[in-house]
Formats: C-alpha cells, structure tokens, sequence
C-alpha cells in the first residue's frame, strides 16, 4: 500500500504491523511476529499480573498471552472469537500478544519515526518507543521487550 | 567455532570414548581376558589418546600416555605378564590418565604427585628396560608435537585434516643410536579402506625414511588401462628396502594406523648394508613418487605404457593419480582428503561396531516435541470423531485406532533415540569404589549388572550423584574391615553390587552390599539424640531403617573424607524424587543391606492424577500423592481462625485448598464436597490437597513453562491434554513448603501484634 520513495535518505526502511486496541492503533516490527492467530480461551496461570491472561498451546509449545490493552494501561479486553493473538518473538521467547484487529502492514523509514511525545503517563512512556503519523492516523510503536512482566523489573 | 578448536572438541569426546574403552578392557584383564585382542585394545585406547595429545601439544597428557603405553606395550609384547598387580597399578594409572584428560580439557592441573608416582610405578613395572629419556624440555621441541607440514605432496587443504599425526615419529628420533645397522624389505600394498580413512601411502613411506635409508620401487603392474581405471580404487604397490637400526616391532609401529588396510610384509634381509639410497635429499624433502613411477614404467617397458602415460598425463580431473599437481596422492585420496575431518585413528576399532552417528541432541527434542504434538492431534481427532456420533465399527473410527497404534509407536521409538544405556554412569564407578576402598581400608569387590540398561539421557545425567552417594555409603558404612568379616565367617572380601533393570515401565537400580546390615538399636539412639524421633515412639524394623532418610541423619561416628557430613541419604532421596522416583532400603542384620531405586524412564512424561479445581484441570504428580480420599464432616476440624487439619487414621494432617491457594476461589471450598489427595512433599512433609474431583489418572507429556514464560510458583510444569489446551502441573513441594512460609508469616504478624 504506502507507497514510499526509494531513494530518499540514509535511514534505512523497514516494516511494521499495526494493530487496533479499543481506538488507538498500535504497530510492532514485523520481524518480531511469527505468526497471527485467532483467539482461543487460555488457561490462567496463578499468582500472575492481570495482563498476563493464562498460557495456549501453540502446537505444543506453551505460549503465555499477554492482554496488550491491560498491558498499556487501557481496558482490559473481553475477549470473543474475534480478537486476534499475535505471536511474537521477544528475544529467545514467544508471546502472544491479544489484541482487537490487525490492521495492515506499513513501510517506514526510521526518520518517519518520531519520539514519544513527554505526555504524563509513565505506561505510555515505558512501552511506546516512538509514534509515526500515516495518513492522519497515529500508531504508536510498541516497546517489546518491556512487555513481559520480569522484563519490566529488569527495566526498573 | 575455529577449525582446530572444533577438532579439539572431536579429541576429546574421542578420549571419553578410549577411556572408557581403557577401563573395560584393563577390567576384563583384571578378570583373566589378557588375550592380544584386550591388550591391543587396551594399548589403542592410551596410543590414540596419546597420538591425539601430541597434536594439541597437550604436553603432560602425552608424557603420562608414554609412560604408560610403553608398560602397555611391554605387556603386548610378552614381556610382561598382566597379572593382578600390574592390572592394578594400570587401572590407576587409567584414573590418571582419564584426570590428565579432563585437566587438559577443563584448563586444570593433575596433582603432579600422584601422575609421578604413577609414572614412576609403571616404570617399575616395566623392568629392565628403562624408558627412552623423555625430559620435558625435550618434548618441547619436539617435531613430532607439532602440526606438521607435508612436504610429501603439495599440502593443500592437508594442514588441519592430519591434525592427528602419530607422535611416533618425533620420539624415536630422540632414541640414541642403536647398534648393528639391517637391512628390511617392506612391501606395501594399500587397500582401498586404507586411502578412505584418509591415510596415504606417501606419508608412511616419510615414516619408514626416518627410521633409516630407504629404496622405495613402486610396482604398478596391476595398473589397468586408463579406460578401465576405476578412480577410487588401491592399484600400486611399494617395496621398501629399509637400512635401520631398528627392530621390526618399529618398523611395524609406521604402520600403526593402517593396519589390516593393507597387505604388509616385513622380511629381514639380514645382510648390515650401507646401500646408496635411491633418494640423497633430507627427511623433509618430498618424495618424487612421479620418479618412481617413471622408473616404474621403464622397468615394465611396455611400448603402450608411455601412450598411456601421455594420455594420462593430457587427461583432465577424471583421472588425477598422475596429475602433476598430486604427484603422491592416488585417487581415492584426492577424493577423500577434502572431505577428511575425522582423524585418522578413526579408522581402527571402529569396523566392528555397530554403526552410529552424531547428532545434535536439539534435532532430536524437536523430533520429541513434534511426535508430542501428533500424540495430542491424533487424541482430539479421536475425541471429535467420537463426539460426532460416528459408529465404533465404521471405517473412519478403525482408521484412527491404526493411527493411534501407530502413534504410539513412533513416540517410543523417538523416545528410544534419546535412551542411552546406564553403562555411562555404571562405568564411572570402578574408580570411585578403588577409591573410596584405598581410603578405607577395606576390601571390595563392584560387581555391575544390566549396564546394558536403557533410560533417559537426562536421567542418565542425574543419577550419577544419587549412585555414587549409595556406593560411597555401602562401602564406608555398610562394609566391615576384612578382619571383622573374616570373624563373622565371611571372606575378607566384600561385594558392593550394582544393578539396573526394566520393571513396569520404570527402571529400577538396586545398590547392595554383604556387609553388616543397618545397626537398628544405634540408628534409633542417634534419631532419638538428634532430636528425630521420640524417646518412646514405637517403630517397626522398615521405619527404623528409614530413619536414615531424614534430614539431619548421619551415623558416621567420626566424619570421614568419603561420606557421614550428615547430608547424605536424605540428599539422595530428595535428587532421587526430583526425577519422579522412588528409593527404598531393606536390610538384614549381618547380611547387608539393600537400597532400590525406581525411576520413570523420562523425564519428558510424567504419570498425572488429572483433577478439577474450580472449572481448572490441574495434574498432581502421582509420585507425589500417597492416597486419596472423601473427606467427612467429622475429620475436618478448624485450627486457628482460617486453617483446618483433616484426620486421617487419628494423625491431623493440614489441609490445602489448592483452589483458594492458587486464587481460583476466593470462597473455601466445602472439603466434604471435594476429594483430598494426601501427599508428601520434599522432607517427608505430608499435606492434604482439596481439590473439586478427580478425572483420572493419564501419563502426560511435560511442557516447560520458563521457555517462553517464566517459573510460577505453587506450578511445576504445564501440559497439553486432549481437548488441546493447557493444563498446568502442580508442584506439590512447593505447595506444601507454601503453607509454612505462610505459616510463618502469620507467627510473625501474630509476634508483631503481641
């Protein structure tokens, strides 16, 4: 879709999915997803955040499911048959993230990327990496690695 | 990872495996085989390992692998007879060895007192005939330790794939001279297998040029026709006129590595010969085997001969024998070189065995987890296909009992890939009992059975702990010194014996000795001044006996270098349950005692009670459950404002709600309305579990939940059942030390307030 110069700057140009949680779009690296997948009901696991809503088997692997929505501070999801997990490689680890919709793939230079605005909530300013404005949309870039809930004491 | 560093990596799985190969045979000579095919193995095992040494410059290793294999050798020739004290002496020297191996992997330091002692009573064993002087400072330049360049052929590509030269070479050149000069004819005709394990003809005949002068005449008669010459076929002959000092043993060792590659003659000419030599130059100076092909040919003088020679010579890649590039490398070389990373002492030993191959132990959990996967697909295509109503005798349902055979299969076979059998961790004993019956004084004899015995690799590495412990045990505690054996009618002699078999689907090891038995009366006096037991409490002779399980227990009166640090039998019992095991002791008074091991075969299923919790399935370990039972309203009594305690045959036991615990409930569950499974975690510590019902028992496969999650407490493990979701393994140790961190917590809060 977004079609993008080729020859422009320096930056190199990469790929992004963006997703929708409630009215806010969302996007990670494209490189970091495995896979999309519907939603199927997980199995809780005790004594964990409440974000983290249980564990699914991805074709033999236990895959936690991280509800992304809760995770960033906005509602949390309730989730139907139509809510989609992305499967995402974090480091040596996948998680699924749950999510409302996936929306569509973008192409970006790194310049098009513009730092997360010095907005109050420290969430915002824990897991957006950055914001990027397409088509009068704003997406903002998920953080990744600070998803999971140990990494996030690591960060601390 | 670098070419050489790899190659070292090979070296040194390569010494675990002549290691092992050392101790069994010098085992089997200790028992009487002291025929030359357990010498000759026994000699191999230490020529390799030193050959291999030689070419790391692994200096300690190689001087200690001299030594020893220059006893070896006195043995393999007559010399010397393997009679029980020498066998000894070797099997220590093994020992060494096997430390001088592990000190050169690990980057540590044999303790240089005891490799000299050795060395020096292996010299002693070698008699009149002193060793050739091997000073260290000799060895440092020694050629032979280094990798040699071949200058024999154009060495491309050569360099690292003869990492593995025999050391030979460099340590007859130190030897002094010898007396009278002789005068051996060597013929030489290679076999095929000789060029396809990568040796080469070239090189053995540099080995025969430094031990004395040479004539080498090549004898290409079976030569055929170029249009029948098959490329990777041995086709030329050497004879070699040897002029040496040496014995034909030396001339005998060149060809060390190639033996039964080739036809080999040796044949004394007995006429002290100062014979020109067809060749002036020095050692290094390659060989110009193109000379003697040529000087061949002439001989032959068959008019076709040269057509063919210039044909040859014209002929491109088809038939590189003659090609001037590889003057010395015959074909099959040329062919094989390239490919060649394996070292060259591979090729003895190996043609009897069965075949095996490498493989990355990755590959095969993967394997693992994807037939896991087709067992689970496999069981919910069953559950739907009967759920939809399809009759029990229709085509599609006695399709899937085939597939479900079928599965069942492959998952054992796949099982059977990671199964390796106990001999790894049963070897290792030998040295620990010599050890421990050094230190102790006493007499013991290890008799070993089933070693042959499959089991889990990742069980494998988590026995050898829990059987070393039971043996140092056995000999420290359970054996008598000889006298007192011999006092109470038995031979000086004691027997630890060692076993591993199949039963039931688990493998059960037994550790027994002939000694003394457990001292009942002295057990029960120390676990009553240890504070373990009470003055008065009744026990039958069994909980006597397993009162040596108890944390804290330790019945060495002085405590010994080998065991009795009082972290003994209840350590192996907890290592022996964390594999999902058992362990059980019997003993006679006088007559020894006995300790059994059952172990599942893998750790990768578990034998599960499937249960409900509030809508949740969980497995509960069966190891870990001792019965389960409906609890009546009358058992359960409250104790405290929120705890309760069951009765169970007039002991109170506490009791879990494992649904409240994990936060599945925040109402307690009513336990007269549930099923309590009584269970006994780390250290004896029993609980109750409340839990809503029981679905079954099932083996299921055990999934990891750090792998992509993170550990969550009061849960071992996650699996995969039927229906395809995840359903969370409890750990019971856990669950039941939980209630006592809580408990402490409440004391402390209680301690706080008043």
């Amino acid at each position: 879709m977004t079609p993008m110069t080729t020859s422009s700057s320096n930056s190199a140009l990469r790929e992004l999915i963006s997703f929708q949680i409630g009215a806010q779009e969302f996007c990670v690296d494209i490189m970091s997803v495995r896979e999309i997948r519907g939603w199927t009901p997980a199995t809780p696991l005790p004594r964990t955040p409440v974000f983290v809503r249980g564990v699914i088997n991805l074709r033999g692997a236990v895959l936690p499911i991280v509800d992304l929505g809760s995770r960033l501070g906005l509602q949390m999801t309730e989730p139907t048959e139509r809510h989609v997990i992305i499967v995402t490689r974090i480091e040596e680890q996948l998680v699924g993230l749950l999510v409302d919709a996936v929306c569509d793939i973008i192409t970006v230079r790194d310049d098009q990327i513009q730092s997360t605005p010095d907005v109050a909530s420290d969430l915002v300013q824990q897991f957006v990496k950055g914001i990027l404005s397409m088509e009068g949309r704003m997406i903002s870039l998920i953080y990744l690695e600070r998803v999971l809930p140990d990494r996030e004491a690591e960060a601390a | 990872m670098d070419p050489l560093e790899a190659i070292k990596v090979t070296f040194f799985q390569e010494c675990e495996e002549q290691l092992s190969e050392l101790e069994s045979g010098l085992l089997a000579m200790e028992q009487g085989e002291t025929d030359s095919e357990t010498v000759n193995a026994v000699f191999r095992a230490v020529h390799s390992i030193k050959g291999g040494a030689g070419a790391f410059s692994l200096e300690p290793l190689v001087r200690f692998a001299h030594v020893f294999e220059t006893t070896l050798d006195d043995v393999r020739a007559g010399k010397l007879a393997p009679d029980n004290n020498v066998v000894k002496v070797m099997l220590r020297a093994a020992d060494v060895l096997a430390d001088h191996v592990r000190a050169a992997r690990d980057g540590g330091v044999v303790e240089e007192a005891r490799s000299q002692e050795l060395a020096a009573a292996l010299e002693a064993l070698n008699g009149e005939a002193p060793l050739a002087p091997i000073a260290s400072e000799d060895l440092d330049d020694m050629p032979g330790l280094e990798f040699i360049p071949l200058t024999v052929s154009d060495d491309d590509g050569f360099g690292d794939d003869f990492g593995f030269t025999p050391l030979s070479a460099g340590i007859i050149d130190l030897e002094p001279e010898g007396p009278a000069l002789r005068r051996w004819t060597v013929q030489l005709r290679p076999k095929n297998a000789l060029y396809a394990k990568a040796n080469e003809t070239g090189l053995l005949l540099r080995e025969l040029k430094r031990l004395g002068d040479i004539q080498v005449s090549i004898d290409p008669a079976e030569l055929p026709r170029l249009a029948e010459l098959e490329p990777e076929q041995a086709y030329l002959a050497w004879t070699v006129v040897l002029t040496t000092d040496r014995s034909q043993s030396d001339i005998q060792e060149v060809f060390e590595f190639v033996d039964g590659d080739c036809d080999l003659t040796i044949t004394a000419d007995d006429v002290p010969s100062s014979l020109p030599t067809l060749d002036e130059a020095n050692i290094d100076e390659p060989f110009d085997v193109m000379a003697l092909i040529q000087q061949a040919q002439a001989d032959v003088q068959a008019a076709p001969a040269a057509a063919i020679m210039a044909e040859i010579l014209a002929a491109p890649a088809p038939a590189p024998v003659f090609a001037a590039s590889a003057p010395s490398i015959p074909a099959p070389l040329a062919a094989t070189a390239a490919a060649a990373g394996v070292a060259p002492d591979a090729a003895h030993g190996a043609a009897a065995q069965q075949a095996t191959i490498r493989v990355d132990l990755d590959r095969v959990d993967r394997l693992i987890d994807l037939v896991g996967e087709l067992v689970i697909n496999q069981a919910m295509l069953a559950q739907r296909v009967t759920e939809s109503g399809v009759p029990r005798s229709s085509n599609i349902a006695m399709g899937l009992d085939d597939l479900e055979h079928l599965t069942r299969e492959i998952q054992d076979s796949v099982m059977a890939i990671r199964a390796q059998p106990v001999k790894s961790v049963f070897q290792r004993m030998p040295r620990l009992v010599r050890e421990v019956a050094a230190m102790t004084g006493k007499q013991v004899r290890l008799v070993t059975e089933g070693e042959g015995t499959e089991v889990d690799k990742t069980v494998i590495e988590r026995l050898t702990d829990p059987i070393t412990h039971m043996i140092r045990n056995a000999i420290d505690h359970g054996l008598e010194r000889p006298e007192v054996r011999v006092a109470a009618g038995k031979g000086p002699e004691g027997t630890v014996r060692l076993s591993a078999a199949h039963r039931s689907g688990r493998i059960v090891i037994e550790v027994s000795d002939d000694g003394k038995g457990i001292d009942r009366p002295r057990v029960r006096q120390i676990a009553i001044d240890k504070g373990l037991i009470e003055v008065d409490s009744n026990l039958s002779d069994e909980d006597v006996d397993n009162l040596i399980f108890m944390p804290g227990f330790s019945t060495a009166s002085s405590v010994s270098d080998i065991s009795g640090r009082g972290v003994g039998m209840d350590v192996v019992k907890r290592s022996i349950q964390g594999l999902g095991g058992r362990i059980a002791i019997t003993s006679r008074p006088g007559q020894g005692s006995t300790f059994t091991l059952s172990l599942p075969l893998t750790l990768a299923v578990l034998d599960g009670m499937v249960v409900s919790v509030c809508d949740h399935t969980l497995v509960a370990p069966l190891t870990a459950i001792i019965e389960s039972l409906q609890p009546k309203a009358q058992d359960v009594r409250a104790i405290g404002p929120d705890a309760y305690v069951i009765a169970i045959r007039d002991t109170y036991t506490p009791l879990i709600d494992v649904g409240a615990m994990l936060g599945y409930r925040t109402t307690p569950l009513d336990p007269t309305k549930g099923v309590a499974l009584l269970v006994e975690g780390e250290g004896g510590a029993r609980a109750a579990l409340m839990v809503d019902a029981i679905q079954g028992q099932r083996q299921v496969v055990i999934k990891s939940l750090e792998a992509n999650y993170r550990q969550v407490e009061g849960i071992a493990a996650a699996t995969i059942l039927g229906d395809g979701r995840v359903a969370l393994i409890l750990d019971v140790d856990n669950v039941v030390a939980a209630r006592r961190r809580e408990k402490a917590r409440s004391d402390a809060k209680l301690a706080a307030a008043g």
